[in-house]
This record gives structure tokens, C-alpha cells and sequence, in this order.
């Protein structure tokens, strides 16, 4: 049947319907139905979280100052994002101003995650969406050679190098092993890279890999261990000690030094490895414009790396804030976090109960309580669905709505934002990519944008952490070597009541964590995470999310074999962890499809 | 010679946590061998490839279904490990696991020996809730094993005098085993 939802989408779930579960690659479950027409056109689409969460019942009774190292469990990939959101959230309720040094190296954190878990997400998680890793052992290695050097200065693209690096692939794969790259859709008609180009991101895929390990040492050293680095309300955990030397914990100028020198490898491995690459696979995938979701329609961000500590204000923040609604790219609309009636969250199609459904709750009155029924119209069993139903609950995924309406967050909406506000920094690279591509602006609005507008912002955040650290080590020259306040440190120093509100710009889009403190201890608390966002189910009037929104009218090659549909959604990093959990025990290796 | 002792898990899924508690009860308990590193590795995923090639030796606690009773322990070596994954998964960041070591693999940079001592879950659905009675009871067993190892790779760890104080070691701010499993007013 044939239905058009307020959002502008058509659905008809009248022809066949394939399963595909679960979709990521990387924590946590989530699964996906959609129906095919007789051409294999998807004309609708059912995104699920399995998962029921809600950190409040974790953090009731305990103590805020501690909230950060609860948050950094809820999932592997945002450690570092949701404790900073945690301390902000604190902050905020308890008007707690943090130092200058404290705002840099926070953004320095934050920056470096962005740069980490984009590239990560890329060679790891997404460019196998693009690549055909088993292609790449027909490669000749002296023209993969050629084609590196064609499009990049990077060193490390010699024919012998692509040689060895084949004959280890080899190896690899004929070893039974295929480790990483198993379960790819290996052959499959929707890949369109020569091998060459397979073999060169193969290269990169393991270049990427080792790189992390200098990246990380960031986080070590201004979060004091890596992984779960430590974070502070009130500022950053690890004393200044410029003239110190192996102080245990203390930054001197020998660490300042090294994260220089570091930044200085991260912006290099993007400009010449991650953007040459990008560009290099998006020429050949120019007419696979598909998955555009609501980007071109209904984007939000709520802007992140302070320019000055404590001043969220639009001007402040260097990651653009507002949304934009129905496609007009003329009109910002400015976001109030603090207004009931802007962030709600609606349970009408999510196993959750309200006292009254039709309306959505903001965060600060959110509640999470379970209620898992499958509706009329579903198949199989709770513990072995076959089908949904989507006509009623069929997600462990709230639905955030901004005033009601859809709409997507992550890399792509800031850039949208970004562009619409006409900022050089985000409006030069696209055009430029774009018109490198020969492709019009309406092209950014798909998955290769989504994937591309990633790629830009990791070269963006690159450039940005060597601002903050030199603004960092000005600073610290210049005298200043405070990095926490703690005025109001002890909870007698604290209202009896109170509430507030920390957000940032998590890799994968606007994260924001509501808090309500009562006699010194945690009262309520909600995360509101990006991939509830994007993967939120419909809403009470019908609209879809981005998720849903991007697979309609994908075309499949072939639908035993969905790689269109992994494609799409992983353009969005889905981080389930935060929203969903197992539900088969069996945890299948990657991807199931099942046609009904 | 370098080895990496490491705790896998979320301790915010119950019996999930097991390699993670593991871990942070070992810490408390003993002194580990110079060249030891301990490390709370949470569900890290493929953001630990690093740590674990650059191990000469490689031990890990993790919450494993090999279908066992409930707590029950098994220690898996050498090939072997790998192939855990290819029994009955529990969670994703066990698959994670495996294509950590694979990726570690493919980089040229594989632990000369590889030790898996596995904990039979019984709940992994209780969100925010303890480990379970029989999980609980099987951390100071593992640890056992995990000196057995580590002596017969000439690194036996030391019993400290006095076990460090909870909230003191591996994990802090509230999530500590103690800390985070006591009751709390308002909830329940």
C-alpha cells in the first residue's frame, strides 16, 4: 500500500521484503527491512534498534563529578565524546566556568577523535563498501604504483611496495583467513573500482591501521591513559608542569612537543593519503547518487569546538550550529536545548511506554521504560523475528524530533550548515571537490556526499587541532598554566536543586546529555545520541528518519546480496552501541539476508 | 620481552564485564613483572590493534559461550584462539576481538603466544546490574590460571601485601567493581 509521509516520502510496502541484520560492522545491533518493487527499487524502509538503554538507571543516586567515566562505557568508539558532553552537562547545571587551557585541550581531545574515528570509519568500517579487497590480488603492482603517484606526493607507493604488500594480502587470504575482509560482498556488480585502485586502499586500509597508534597518544597524554582517558569537571585532570621532566601525569614541553609533531603526521596522512583517496574512489562511483536521506531536506548540529571556554554561543563555536528545514538553505534556525518544546523525544513506534504517547518528552522529564510487544502485523517470535510491523512499536530507538521535525545529524548536515551560512572553510573544499569531480552541488546530497563531507571535515579537524595546540602552548608561554577550576568542586558549594544540559559534535553528529542534580546527587539523566537521531523510527505523525529516508528508491543490484543497503547506512558511522543491543545470541558474523 | 595482559568487556552490561573486572581485581591483587602491562581494554574494538601488536605475548580475560555452566572457565591457547569467535558469539565486541587479532595478523605483527581464559556468562542482559553470583566467584580462579601463564612465561606476577583499595587501580570515579555494584538510595 502507498503512502506519503508529512516528510515528503513515498512508501509501498507492497512488494517483497528483505531483512538484512545486523547492519554495522562495529558495536552493537541493528537490522533493516525493506520491500523491493519487481525492478529491485527499495520503496520502503523499516530501521530497527535492538536495544533497550537508558543510562538513568545506572546513574540515579550517584554522584555528577563521576557521570563522565560512566558515559565513556556506553560504547567503545565515543568514549572520549560522551565524557566530554558528561562534564559539560555538569558544568553547565552548576555554573562552573572552566580555563582557557582547559577549552583547548578539551577541543585538542575532541578534535582528535574526530580525526581518529573518521579515519577509522573510512579504511575500516566503510571504504569495503567501495573496495574490493579480493580484486585487489589481480592489481599489477607497477600500475598501482603509477595511479598513487598520479594522485598523491605520499611517500610510501613504490611497485615494490604494492608487490609485498599483495603478496601478504595473498597470504592472508589463501591462508582461509580472510579475517577483517570476510563477509564482504566480494565480485559484486555494485563495485566499480579497477584493481589498482583496490589494491591502493588495501595499503592505505593497513597504513590507517597503524597510524592509530600515534594518534592515540593525544588521549594519553592530555587524558593521562588511553583508552578511557580521564576527564574533570571543571577542566582537564592533568596538571602543567612546562619545566617538569617524566612528572607522572603532568604535560611539560617534551609532551607538548610530541602532540605538535603528531598533528603534523595527521594532517599529512589526510591530505595525501585519506582526501587523494576519497576523491580518487568517488570518480568512479559519479552516478551512484543514491542515499540522500533528509540531507537535502531537514538538517541539525548543535556546533561544538568553543573558540573561547564556556561561550557556546553561535559566534564562539567553530563547528556550525542551527537547523535548516525543508530544503531552505536561506533560513538558520537557532537552537534553545533548554526549550520543552525543541528537543522531545516520541515512543509511538519504539518499545517504550509514556503516559501519553502522542506526545514526545524533553530530555530533562525523559523516561526509559521497556515495552516490548511485537504488533499484529509482525512475524515470528520476540526472540526470532522475522518481520515487523512498523505500523506500531517496532524499535528500541526513541524518536528525537527538533519542533516536531526530522532530520539528520553527522559530518554532512554540519557541512550542509556550514555551506548555507557561506563559511569559507566548509564551502571552498566542497565546491572545490565537487568541481574536481564535475559534479553539481546537488551531488553532496547522497551517501558519497555523507562520506565525502567526513573525509573534509577529518582534513578540518586535522587543521584545527594545530591551532588549539599552538594556542595551547601560547597560552602556556604566556604565563597561564591553569587547567581546572574547582570553586565549586565539593556539593555544599551546590544548589540544592539543579539542572543543565552538555552538548557536542560526536563524530557521527549532535550528542547532548541532559542532567538534573537533587541534594548533590544525580536525579535524572538522558543521552540523546546521534544514531537515535538518524535512526530514530517514524514519529507519532508518520515522518521517517534519516536512516529510513536514504535507502528509498536505492536501486539493488541484487538483493540476496544488499551491499547497496550496508553501503548507505554506513555512510552514517552508526554507533549502535550507544541506542541498541543483541537480540539473536547467535550473533551472526556480519550481515544476514533473508527474503520473504 | 613484552606482554599485554588484557580485560575485554562492558562493565555495563553484567556478565559482560567479566574480563574487565578480571583485570581490575588481578591489579588489586598483584604486582605484575616488569615488561607486564595490564589494560582495561572495555569494547575497545579495532582502536586496540596497536596494543596488541606490539605484544610479544598476549593474555586475555573475556566473557566466552562455549555452552559451559555458568562460570565455569576455559583456557584457550595458541591457534586456537582465533577460532573462539567461531563457536556460539555473545556479543559484537567479540567479533570486534577477532578481527583485532586478524587485523594484528595481517599487519605482520602477531603475539608470539596468545592465552584466552573465558568466563561462562549467565546474564548478559542486565543492564546496569552486577556480575553474577557464579561469575563473581570465578574472578580469583581466573586470576589463578592467569599466573599460571604468565609464570610459565617467566613473568610471574607478585601478591602485594595488601591489596590496593578499591576505586585506587585500573578503574576510578565510581565505576570500580565495589563501588559500582553497591547499592544506591533512590534506585531499586
Amino acid at each position: 500500500m502507498g503512502i506519503e509521509t508529512p516528510n515528503g516520502f513515498k512508501l509501498d510496502n507492497a512488494g517483497r521484503r528483505i531483512v538484512v541484520d545486523p547492519v554495522t560492522r562495529i558495536e552493537g545491533h541493528m537490522r533493516v527491512e525493506v520491500n523491493v518493487d519487481a525492478d529491485n527499487v527499495i520503496r520502503n524502509a523499516v530501521s530497527t534498534g535492538t536495544m533497550w538503554r537508558g543510562i538513568e538507571v545506572i546513574l540515579r543516586g550517584r554522584d555528577p563529578r563521576d557521570a563522565w567515566a560512566f558515559t565513556e562505557r556506553i560504547c567503545g568508539v565515543c568514549t572520549g565524546t560522551h565524557a566530554l558532553t558528561s562534564v559539560r552537562a555538569v558544568e553547565n547545571a552548576l555554573g562552573i566556568a572552566i580555563p582557557e587551557n582547559a577549552n583547548s585541550i578539551r577541543n585538542i581531545m575532541q578534535l582528535t577523535l574526530q580525526v581518529h574515528d573518521h579515519l577509522v570509519h573510512f579504511y575500516h568500517l566503510h571504504a569495503l563498501d567501495w573496495v574490493d579487497v579480493v580484486s585487489a590480488l589481480s592489481a599489477d603492482p607497477k600500475a598501482t604504483s603509477a595511479l598513487a603517484q598520479s594522485i598523491s606526493d605520499w611517500p610510501l607507493s613504490s611497485p615494490g611496495y604494492f608487490r609485498d604488500l599483495q603478496g601478504r594480502l595473498k597470504k592472508f587470504v589463501e591462508s582461509g583467513q580472510l579475517g577483517p575482509f570476510k563477509n564482504g560482498y566480494w565480485g559484486h556488480a555494485a563495485y566499480k573500482l579497477p584493481p589498482e585502485a583496490n589494491l591502493m586502499a588495501v595499503a592505505h586500509y593497513l597504513e590507517a591501521l597503524d597510524f592509530q597508534k600515534e594518534i592515540v597518544k593525544i588521549h594519553t597524554i592530555y587524558g593521562g591513559k588511553n583508552p578511557h582517558p580521564n576527564w574533570l569537571v571543571g577542566g582537564v585532570p592533568s596538571p602543567i608542569n612546562v619545566d617538569g621532566t617524566g612528572a607522572v601525569g603532568a604535560i611539560n614541553m617534551e609532551r607538548l612537543n610530541l602532540v605538535s609533531s603528531i598533528i603534523d603526521q595527521a594532517i599529512a596522512f589526510t591530505e595525501q593519503v585519506y582526501l587523494p583517496d576519497l576523491k580518487a574512489i568517488g570518480s568512479f562511483y559519479k552516478d551512484w547518487l543514491h542515499g540522500g536521506g533528509l540531507s537535502s531536506t531537514s538538517v541539525m548540529s548543535y556546533g561544538d569546538i568553543p573558540e573561547h571556554a564556556n561561550d557556546y554561543s553561535d559566534a564562539s563555536l567553530k563547528l556550525p550550529r542551527g537547523v535548516i528545514l525543508n530544503g531552505n538553505l536561506n533560513e538558520i534556525h537557532p537552537i534553545d536545548l533548554t526549550n520543552p518544546e525543541e528537543v522531545q523525544e516520541f515512543v509511538t513506534h519504539s518499545w517504550y511506554k509514556y503516559p501519553d504517547e502522542t506526545k514526545g518528552l524533553h530530555p530533562w522529564d525523559g523516561v526509559t521504560e521497556p515495552h516490548f510487544e511485537l504488533g499484529p502485523n509482525a512475524r515470528g517470535t520476540k526472540t526470532n523475528i522475522e518481520a515487523l510491523d512498523e505500523a506500531t512499536k517496532y524499535s528500541f530507538i526513541k524518536s528525537p524530533r527538533w519542533k516536531g521535525h526530522a532530520v539528520e545529524v553527522g559530518p554532512l548536515s554540519r557541512y550542509v550548515i556550514g555551506y548555507a551560512q557561506g563559511k569559507a572553510e566548509f564551502k571552498e573544499p566542497v565546491d572545490k571537490l565537487l568541481t574536481d569531480l564535475g559534479l553539481p552541488l546537488t551531488a553532496l546530497f547522497s551517501t558519497l556526499g555523507r562520506t565525502a563531507a567526513r573525509a573534509l571535515e577529518c582534513q578540518w579537524a586535522a587543521h584545527q587541532l594545530r591551532y588549539f595546540q599552538d594556542k595551547l602552548v601560547a597560552t602556556i608561554k604566556a604565563g597561564d598554566l591553569s587547567t581546572a577550576n574547582t570553586d565549586k568542586w565539593t556539593p555544599d558549594t551546590w544548589p540544592k536543586e539543579a539542572k543543565g544540559v552538555g552538548f557536542t559534535e560526536a563524530p557521527r553528529g549532535a550528542l547532548g546529555h541532559w542532567i538534573k542534580i537533587k541534594d548533590g546527587k544525580i536525579d535524572n539523566y538522558q543521552a540523546v545520541v546521534p544514531t537515535t537521531w538518524n535512526g530514530s523510527p517514524r514519529d507519532p505523525e508518520g515522518n521517517i528518519g534519516a536512516f529510513e529516508a536514504a535507502l528509498l528508491d536505492t536501486p539493488m543490484a541484487d538483493p540476496e546480496k544488499p551491499l547497496e543497503i550496508l553501503r548507505t547506512l554506513h555512510s552514517f558511522d552508526p554507533c549502535l552501541a550507544c541506542s541498541t543491543h543483541v537480540m539473536s545470541e547467535d550473533g551472526q558474523d556480519m550481515a544476514t539476508v533473508t527474503v520473504r | 620481552m613484552s606482554v599485554l595482559v588484557l580485560g575485554i568487556g562492558n562493565i555495563l552490561w553484567a556478565d559482560e564485564g567479566f574480563g574487565v573486572r578480571a583485570v581490575e581485581a588481578f591489579d588489586r591483587l598483584y604486582a605484575m613483572a616488569e615488561g607486564v602491562d595490564l589494560l582495561d581494554g572495555g569494547t575497545q574494538g579495532l582502536y586496540l590493534v596497536n596494543r596488541v601488536a606490539e605484544a610479544d605475548r598476549l593474555l586475555v580475560f573475556d566473557a566466552i559461550d562455549y555452552g559451559l555452566a555458568p562460570g565455569r572457565l576455559k583456557v584457550v591457547r595458541g591457534d586456537e584462539v582465533p577460532k573462539f569467535t567461531g563457536a556460539k558469539k555473545m556479543s559484537l565486541h567479540q567479533t570486534g576481538f577477532q578481527e583485532v587479532l586478524s587485523a594484528a595478523d595481517l599487519m605482520g605483527r602477531y603475539p608470539r603466544d596468545i592465552a584466552l581464559i573465558g568466563c561462562q556468562p549467565l546474564d548478559l542482559e542486565d543492564w546496569g546490574g552486577p556480575l553474577t553470583v557464579p561469575v563473581a566467584a570465578s574472578i580469583e580462579p581466573a586470576i589463578g590460571r592467569a599466573i599460571d601463564i604468565l609464570a610459565e612465561w617467566g613473568v610471574a606476577p607478585v601478591r602485594r601485601a595488601m591489596p590496593l583499595p578499591p576505586g585506587s587501580g585500573l578503574l576510578a570515579n565510581d565505576i570500580d567493581w565495589t563501588a559500582y555494584e553497591r547499592p544506591r538510595a533512590g534506585t531499586g
